[in-house]
Formats: structure tokens, C-alpha cells, sequence
């Protein structure tokens, strides 16, 4: 009845409501989605179901003769046996390559996001420019600019950071650099989206409460670009522990990444539960960890 | 197709709305003469823009009408309803014109010659000449003449306002408050406008209904509002308002006798909600008069003693607060006509008002006095 | 003192500059290289200056047919994959449904799922569907892991769009389809035509995924890889070089679009003060 009986109410009707919905709008969603989602349970779902299913074949099967379907669960031991370091190459290259990624990336996606002022938007069409061409033209370009006869390496022989038969090309060197390139960008957009939403004032609080630059950094920024540090650690990751094509155009053999051995499992020797087991374990150690990874990044950002 | 309909009042016949378990409006029941300046004025979340909504079609009724004329319109989509909307923050499409903004209604019913009528009514709301601007490039006072336009040009039966001059800063809101009275003086439609801002719905409407919790606390003319609340809500919603928590004991003769705190106090029996039980007494502050002198106060006045314990210069008034005995703090408004000094901080004074200008309202046994200074909000346990 | 000062305010532009530069470098050889009439076959070193390759950009049938059908998937998959995705983006923004999060893991999965998983399994179940590969299969590849890209493009503009400005339409008079013509397609069309362009670069560029399931269908990366090893000639940078021409060119139409609009916002108070009838 009088005013105190009913400010307790909870205050604040919602906003934009959803207008109101008739029979007819009922199946709307569903029809809406329907096409896509059928595209992606059969064309995205169903094959990974067939890729397990592929994985644990009668690998004495073949393409022409027909695989029968033995659940021979064997197949990943022995084909973790025979390629486990293409695997470990996989993930300790990618994680090289990440570390670099970062190193190169924050400040790059910092300088952007808070120094550029009106260059801003110029520079980050430079990080994103790369992409506008081939992949893998881009990436055969670092095989001129790596080749023995470059300026870049005769430079390195000159100051005697290589030998006079060092080389770059062809080297683990050159695989991950090439991984660090052709990932950056992935890396820098999602670290520019949340180090742009950092107030600089927080900083400029931090200083005048006596923080020193480094643990203004330290204390401020980095927490509040984790966020940013997580998604674009995952783009990195995932598809460069994926990759063969620098394994294939910037090394050797030697250098060969898992996603090498799948290829030519598959496209090669046609040992289709071999190259089915290895894409499963593949993706299985990615989930793993990623999802570990988010799991400590989710506690570290409460702490 | 709004003129060629039949006249009429909007009705809303036990409109209810519940979103879950909120019931955002509750019962409603009102008529809004034809052709008045209704304002809905409450708090955020008082249920006023889900009101308003539902008269738009943009909202469904849980259950109830909303009439016009004698033609229930709840069930009709928002596009086949004689009514048109100025939407909070305006709504102007920003990929049309304001020609095109404008002409919006009138091509979406057909009608192919817009070009006069955008042109007449960009004139009365005085943007002539800015047909062929996008919003984005207009300012926000100019944003508001383009959205009352765009609604104005089909001629609707109910104008509905949605908090239209909320994103104005103050002078350029005083400014639309008259111009919106003046436009709808001129074309005598319907106009029902929805906010939180009392000095708004008190300077534009004929007749204001206070909302609170999804139902109507009081509705009537401004001055009568204000003079004479109907409840606590109303009276601190509206304004300030010293409310001294007593008894009442029936009517003797034309007045009311009450109990507050030790004293006796009497008001006008017209000026009186109820008679029987617990009441508040209440005074408006600037209702209330400070005197250093007892014996300076008028014969036919009643008084209560205390001591200054603030005093705010604000300009055309000074603003005291004043300690009673038992420790409550009543709000004085002292206007600055030059007549009379200042009272010091720690000054022993006797506040005093004409008992015609006090009401006496229900309460609610156990509240407390309600007289601290309130702002804008609503007394949220402010009071106890 | 003071130069520490400057060197501070500016190590972190300086550096950042350096990683530009890095990422700048590969596209600066292969426009250089564009021009480049190589000593050798199998040499990426650059040689002497020519025009010819941007004159014939086409050294073998091969590499022009591989372009054209590279064109013709991009096309064909970026209609199909926009068509899908815009429908899924309106349906996830503006309605209510039962399993919300799954169709979301659906669009999120294959966007962090390696290129190389989604390459096999897909040809798995290719293989044991008994469907021949080809340039179809491509087109339902590039579809399928365009799809996704397409749904996060269109809903962040839908999800940006004022609800009330419909809203308005249907208090003035449009019904629910002209409500959608007038109102929300135009507003939510730059980012449907934004999609497109990802989706047909997403297309034209993939190579793990293709390579699984083309068959002998050849697109231009496939050209590429399989040059790579018999020597690329210096036309495919001149290819390089064009998309990346092409597609600075329409970024830069855009933001200076976008410019536009902004300045004219800008300059709108000032000419309103000029204006023949003082506005308040």
C-alpha cells in the first residue's frame, strides 16, 4: 500500500523484452537453422564418428580390397610406437613457436592498441594484411629469404652467427619460424581486442599509487589482457600443431610434423586406420590440452 | 486511417503483464480522455514502459484490454494499431533520411505524395530543410523533433512517449517540455507520455498517474498531486515532504486531531486521507517556516521546536535541516526574498505551518517519521 | 636522462615496428619475385627485372584452370555457406529454442578443431560413403568449415543492431516482411557482405582440407604444393600479389566508407549552427 511496502521489489523490468512470439514463430528457429545445422552434423559430426570408426579398421585391409571393422584398438600403440616423434615434434615445435609468438605478438598488439593513436587502424591492417595472400606463397616467399644464396644468410655467415656452411633453410630454425609467421596474426587480434579495452587511466592510477612501470605492467595489464593472452595462445596453437606445410616447404624429413605422416598416410601409402589413428590422437592430445591449459588459466586468473 | 476512425478515449481494462514470476503490471485499470497530456510517471521498473508497450502492440497482455473508443486492441499486431510511438533514444534508422524517416508510415500504408506532408511537418517541428540528412548528423535535441515527426505525420490516435526527452541535457529538456506542449496543444492528439522525471510529467501533463510496483498510486492533476498526496509514495516521489508518524482519533467538527511525538496537532478534515489510526502528518518543506522567536509565530499556525543542524544555500532558496526533539531531521525550504536573516548551525528554532497545508495520509503501524531529504529516487527505506 | 625517458615512452612502438616488419617481409619478396625472371627453374632467388609474368600470368593451362576453378568453388561456396550461416546467425540472435548450446558447440567446434582432422575425417567418410572426390566434395569441405565463420560475422552485426529500430517499423506501419526489407536487412547487410568476403578468402586459400578430399581436382593451392616440388614459376607470386592487391584494395574502400560517414557526422553540428532555421 505505501511506498515502503514495495521498493523492494526487484527493480528494473527487462530492458527490450523478446516481442511477443505467436504460434506461426514457434517453428521459425528450427527452420532456420535446419540447413546449417544439417550441414555441419553431416559434413563435421558424422566424420569424426567415421574417423574413429576408421581408426580401429583391420589395418591388413586396403582402399581396393575394403577395410573390415575389427575394433582393432591396437592400432594406436602401434602407430604411436612407429611415429611418436613426429607427435613430440608437433607440440614441441608449435610450443617454441607460441613462446616466440607471444614474445613478438604482446608487444606488437600493445604498441597498437595503446601507442598507435591515429595509426591505429593503418597498422592493424598490416598484421592482417599476410593473410590477404596465399598461404602457401607467403610461406614459399621465407624460402627465398632463408635460401643459402640470401642476404639473410649471407649476413649471418659474415658476422659468424653461422658457419660457412651454416644454412638456414632446412632446419628445425626454419620450421618454426616459419610456424611463429604464418600464426602471428592469430595470435595479436584477440591480445589488440582486450589490451584495447584497457583504460590507460588504470595505469596512470597504478603509478600514482607508487607502482614502478614494470609492476604497473605486471600488476594491470597483463591480468586484464589475459583474457585476450588465452584466445589468442588457443588460434595459435591449434592450427599450428596441425600444420605440415612449413614441415614441407621449410625442412626436411627430419623436420616432419605428425600432420606430414597423416598426409601421406592417407594420400600416400594408403594406410587409412594408420592415418585415422593418428588424426584421433592428434586431435584427443589437443583437447587435452587445451583444455588443461584453460582449466590454469581459468584458476590463475582468479589468484 | 487513424483520422477516419471514430473518436475516442483509450481505456485500459485490467491490463496485466507478468514476465515469470514478475508481475511488471498488475491490474490496471484507466481512461485517458481524447485529445489530454497523460503522463505515466514512476521509477525505473515501476512497469510504466511495459504500460506503454502493450498500448503499442509491442507487448503482449497477460490478460486484460486495451480499448480505444470501444474497439479492443490488445489482440491487433503494433502495425495494424491507429497508434504511433516516440521510442526512448529515438529509434531513427540510421541507413534512411530524415525525408525518408519521416515518410516511414506513410509509404508503408501506400500512400505515394509524401513529399508535402514530411515538408509541413519537418515546419512544425522546425527542421525544414533537413530532409536529406542522415540522423547520425543531426543532434540529439534534433533527433527528438525527427522521431516526434515520424509518429506525429500519421496522425494517430494516441501519441505514446517513451521517456522522449531522457537523453536531452537539462536546458535543451525545458526547451522540448514546452515545444511538446505547444505541438500537442496544436494537434489536439492523444499524447501519453511515459518517465521517471516528476518535473516533466508536472510541466507537460493534465493529469499524472504515479506508478508504482505495476499500479497506479494516485492519479489527477499536477497541483493536486502535490497539495494533497494520496500516499507516503506519492508524497516524498513527488517532491519532499515531512512526514511525522501519529495517531489519529476520529474527527471533531472540520478537523482531524492528531498525536505525533508528545504533541497535539490538528488538520482540515478535507485535508485528511484517513481519520482513525496510524497516520503520517505531513508538511511540505517549503511549507514549513523557521521563526528564532516563539512568540513571532502566527496565531493560527501550528509549531514544533528544534535546532538547525544544516543549512545549504542553493541560490533561490536555502535549505535547513532542523532536529526535533526525538531526533528526526525535517527538511525547510527558506526562499531567498531577502526578507529575514540566515540561521546559524546550533541555532534553537521553532519551525511552524499553516494547518491548511498539511495532509494527513495512512501509514503503515511501526514506520517511523519520513523526513530526511530525498533525491530523486524513491524513498528506498530512507524513512526507517 | 631525457633520452631514457624517450626510450621508454617508445621501445614498445620501436619493437612493435620490428614484428610488423617480419610480418611484412615474405609479402614484399613475393611482389618482388613478382617481377623476377629467375636464373633457374628450381632458383627463388631473384634474377633480373621483367614484366612478362604480370603480362602472361599464365605460364600452363594448369595453372589457369586451377585459378578459374579455385574462383569457381570460392563463389559457389561462400553463396552457399553465407545462405546457411545468416539463416543460423537470425536464429540464434533473435529467437529463443531448445538446445541453444549444443547448436553452439556445433558452429564453435569446427573453428578450433586442426584443419588437418577436419581434412581426414572428412575424406573417411567420403571414402566409406563410396562418393567419388572431386570438385563437389571440395565445395562441401569449404562450406562446411566456412559455415562457422559466417554465423560469428553475421551475429556480431545482429547482435549490435538497435531491437527498438524494428520496433519502430512495426509501430509505423511495416509488417513483419517489410519490416525485415526496410529495416533489418539493410542494417545487417555489411556484415552478411563482410562474411561473404571471409568466407570466399577461407575458400580460395585452403589447402589441408582440399587436399584431402579433391580427388584429382586441381585449385591453385594445390597447384602450388604440388609445383613446390618440380619448380613454382614466378607467375604464382604475381597471383599473390594480385589477391593481395584485391583484397587491400576492399578493405580500404570499406574503412574509407566508414570514414566518410564519420567525418560527415563530425561536420553535422557545425553546418546545423549555418542552418537557415536555428534547430532549438
Amino acid at each position: 500500500m505505501t511506498a515502503l511496502a514495495h521498493v523492494s521489489t526487484p527493480a528494473g523490468e527487462p530492458a527490450a523484452p523478446p516481442t511477443p512470439r505467436r504460434g506461426r514463430h514457434r517453428l521459425l528457429p528450427y527452420l532456420l537453422l535446419l540447413p546449417g545445422a544439417a550441414w555441419l552434423l553431416v559434413f563435421f559430426a558424422l566424420p569424426l564418428l567415421q574417423l574413429a570408426a576408421a581408426s580401429l579398421y583391420d589395418p591388413s585391409g586396403s582402399l581396393a580390397t575394403g577395410y573390415a571393422m575389427t575394433w582393432a584398438f591396437g592400432n594406436y600403440p602401434a602407430a604411436l610406437e612407429q611415429y611418436w616423434p613426429q607427435l613430440a615434434r608437433s607440440f614441441g615445435y608449435s610450443a617454441i613457436a607460441l613462446v616466440l609468438a607471444l614474445l613478438m605478438g604482446y608487444p606488437l598488439a600493445y604498441g597498437i592498441a595503446q601507442k598507435a593513436g591515429r595509426w591505429k587502424n593503418l597498422l592493424l591492417v598490416a598484421v592482417v594484411a599476410p593473410m590477404f595472400t596465399s598461404f602457401l606463397v607467403r610461406t614459399l616467399a621465407w624460402k627465398t629469404i632463408l635460401s643459402d644464396n640470401g642476404w639473410v644468410v649471407g649476413l649471418l655467415r659474415d658476422v659468424h652467427l653461422l658457419g660457412p656452411d651454416g644454412r638456414l633453410l632446412a632446419t628445425p630454425f626454419a620450421v618454426i619460424l616459419g610456424l611463429t609467421y604464418n600464426f602471428l596474426p592469430f595470435l595479436v587480434l584477440p591480445l589488440y581486442a582486450s589490451l584495447e579495452r584497457l583504460d590507460p587511466r588504470l595505469l596512470e592510477a597504478a603509478s600514482d599509487l607508487y607502482a614502478s612501470p614494470l609492476r604497473a605492467f605486471q600488476k594491470v595489464t597483463l591480468p586484464l589482457s589475459m583474457p585476450g593472452v588465452i584466445a589468442g595462445t588457443l588460434l595459435f596453437f591449434i592450427p599450428a600443431t596441425g600444420d605440415y606445410i612449413n614441415a614441407e616447404l621449410l625442412g626436411t624429413p627430419n623436420e616432419y610434423m605428425i600432420g606430414n605422416v597423416i598426409d601421406s598416410a592417407f594420400l600416400v601409402r594408403l594406410d587409412y586406420p594408420q592415418g585415422a589413428a593418428l588424426s584421433f590422437l592428434l586431435m584427443a592430445a589437443i583437447l587435452a590440452i587445451v583444455f588443461g591449459y584453460l582449466r590454469k588459466a581459468g584458476t590463475e586468473e582468479v589468484l | 486511417m487513424a483520422s477516419e476512425t471514430p473518436a475516442g478515449d483509450l481505456r485500459l481494462a485490467n491490463l496485466t503483464k507478468r514476465f515469470g514470476v514478475f508481475t511488471a503490471v498488475d491490474d490496471l485499470s484507466l481512461t485517458i480522455p481524447q485529445g489530454s497530456f497523460f503522463a505515466l510517471l514512476g521509477a525505473s521498473g515501476c512497469g510504466k514502459t511495459t504500460t506503454l508497450r502493450m498500448i503499442a502492440g509491442l507487448e503482449e497482455p497477460t490478460s486484460g484490454q486495451v480499448l480505444l473508443g470501444d474497439r479492443d486492441i490488445a489482440g491487433l499486431r503494433p502495425y495494424k494499431r491507429p497508434v504511433n510511438t516516440v521510442f526512448q533514444s529515438y529509434a531513427l534508422f540510421p541507413h534512411l533520411d530524415i525525408h525518408e524517416n519521416v515518410a516511414f508510415g506513410l509509404r508503408r500504408r501506400g500512400i505515394r505524395q509524401v513529399t508535402d506532408q514530411v515538408e509541413r511537418m519537418l515546419a512544425l517541428v522546425q527542421l525544414d530543410g533537413y530532409g536529406r540528412r542522415k540522423p547520425a548528423q543531426l543532434s540529439g535535441g534534433q533527433q527528438q523533433r525527427v522521431a516526434l515527426a515520424r509518429a506525429l505525420i500519421n496522425h494517430p490516435q494516441v501519441l505514446l512517449l517513451d521517456e522522449p526527452l531522457g537523453a536531452l541535457d537539462l536546458k535543451l529538456r525545458r526547451q522540448m517540455q514546452i515545444e511538446l506542449k505547444r505541438i500537442q496543444t496544436e494537434v489536439g492528439i492523444t499524447f501519453v507520455h511515459v518517465t521517471h522525471d516528476q518535473e516533466e510529467a508536472m510541466t507537460m501533463a493534465d493529469t499524472v498517474a504515479v506508478m508504482n510496483a505495476g499500479r497506479i498510486e494516485q492519479l489527477g492533476a499536477p497541483a493536486d498531486l502535490y497539495e494533497y498526496p494520496a500516499t507516503a509514495f506519492v508524497a516524498n516521489f513527488l517532491g519532499q515532504s515531512n512526514l511525522l508518524a501519529g495517531e489519529a482519533s476520529g474527527r471533531a467538527g472540520d478537523e482531524v486531531p492528531v498525536t505525533a511525538h508528545g504533541s497535539r496537532f490538528a488538520v482540515p478534515a478535507a485535508r485528511a486521507r484517513v481519520d482513525h489510526g496510524p497516520v503520517f502528518l505531513g508538511v511540505r518543506p517549503e511549507k514549513l517556516h523557521l521563526a528564532a522567536d516563539p512568540g513571532a509565530v502566527p496565531g493560527a499556525h501550528q509549531h514544533l521546536g528544534g535546532v538547525v543542524t544544516d543549512a545549504s544555500y542553493v541560490g533561490v532558496s536555502t535549505q535547513y535541516l532542523v532536529r526535533t526533539a526525538w531526533g528526526s531531521e525535517l527538511s525547510v525550504f527558506v526562499a531567498n526574498s531577502g526578507v529575514g536573516g540566515r540561521f546559524a548551525l546550533g541555532t534553537p528554532v521553532t519551525a511552524h505551518w499553516d494547518p491548511r497545508h498539511a495532509f494527513l495520509l495512512p501509514r503503515e503501524p511501526g514506520e517511523d517519521d519520513q523526513t530526511a531529504p530525498l533525491l530523486d529516487e524513491p524513498p528506498v527505506g530512507v524513512g526507517s | 636522462m631525457k633520452l631514457r625517458r624517450w626510450l621508454a615512452d617508445r621501445w614498445v612502438m620501436g619493437v612493435a615496428l620490428l614484428v610488423l616488419l617480419y610480418l611484412s617481409l615474405p609479402i614484399i619478396v613475393v611482389a618482388g619475385l613478382s617481377f623476377n625472371r629467375p636464373s633457374s627453374r628450381l632458383s627463388y632467388d631473384f634474377h633480373e627485372f621483367t614484366l612478362d609474368n604480370w603480362t602472361h600470368p599464365f605460364p600452363t593451362l594448369e595453372m589457369r584452370d586451377a585459378v578459374i576453378r579455385s574462383i569457381e568453388i570460392g563463389l559457389i561456396a561462400t553463396v552457399i555457406s553465407t545462405v546457411l550461416g545468416t539463416l543460423m546467425a537470425f536464429a540464434l540472435v533473435r529467437h529463443g529454442f531448445r538446445g541453444r548450446a549444443g547448436i553452439n558447440g556445433l558452429i564453435f567446434l569446427p573453428m578450433a578443431t586442426p584443419e588437418l582432422v577436419m581434412g581426414t575425417s572428412l575424406l573417411a567418410l567420403f571414402v566409406a560413403a563410396q562418393i567419388p572426390l572431386g570438385f563437389w566434395t571440395i565445395v562441401i569441405a569449404h562450406v562446411m568449415f566456412c559455415v562457422s565463420f559466417v554465423v560469428v560475422t553475421v551475429k556480431a552485426r545482429l547482435a549490435g543492431m538497435d531491437r527498438r529500430l524494428e520496433e519502430a517499423a512495426m509501430d509505423l506501419y511495416a509488417n513483419e516482411w517489410q519490416t525485415f526489407r526496410r529495416i533489418t536487412l539493410p542494417l545487417v547487410l555489411p556484415g552478411i557482405v563482410a562474411a561473404a568476403l571471409l568466407a570466399f578468402s577461407l575458400s580460395f586459400d585452403d589447402f589441408i582440407i582440399t587436399n584431402f578430399n579433391s580427388g584429382t581436382t586441381v585449385t591453385f593451392p594445390m597447384y602450388v604444393w604440388g609445383a613446390a616440388g618440380k619448380g613454382i614459376p614466378p607467375q604464382v607470386n604475381v597471383i599473390g600479389t594480385a589477391m593481395f592487391v584485391i583484397a587491400l584494395a576492399v578493405v580500404g574502400a570499406s574503412s574509407l566508407q566508414g570514414r566518410r560517414a564519420r567525418r560527415a557526422a563530425l561536420a553535422a553540428p557545425v553546418a546545423a549552427v549555418g542552418a537557415p532555421k536555428s534547430a532549438s
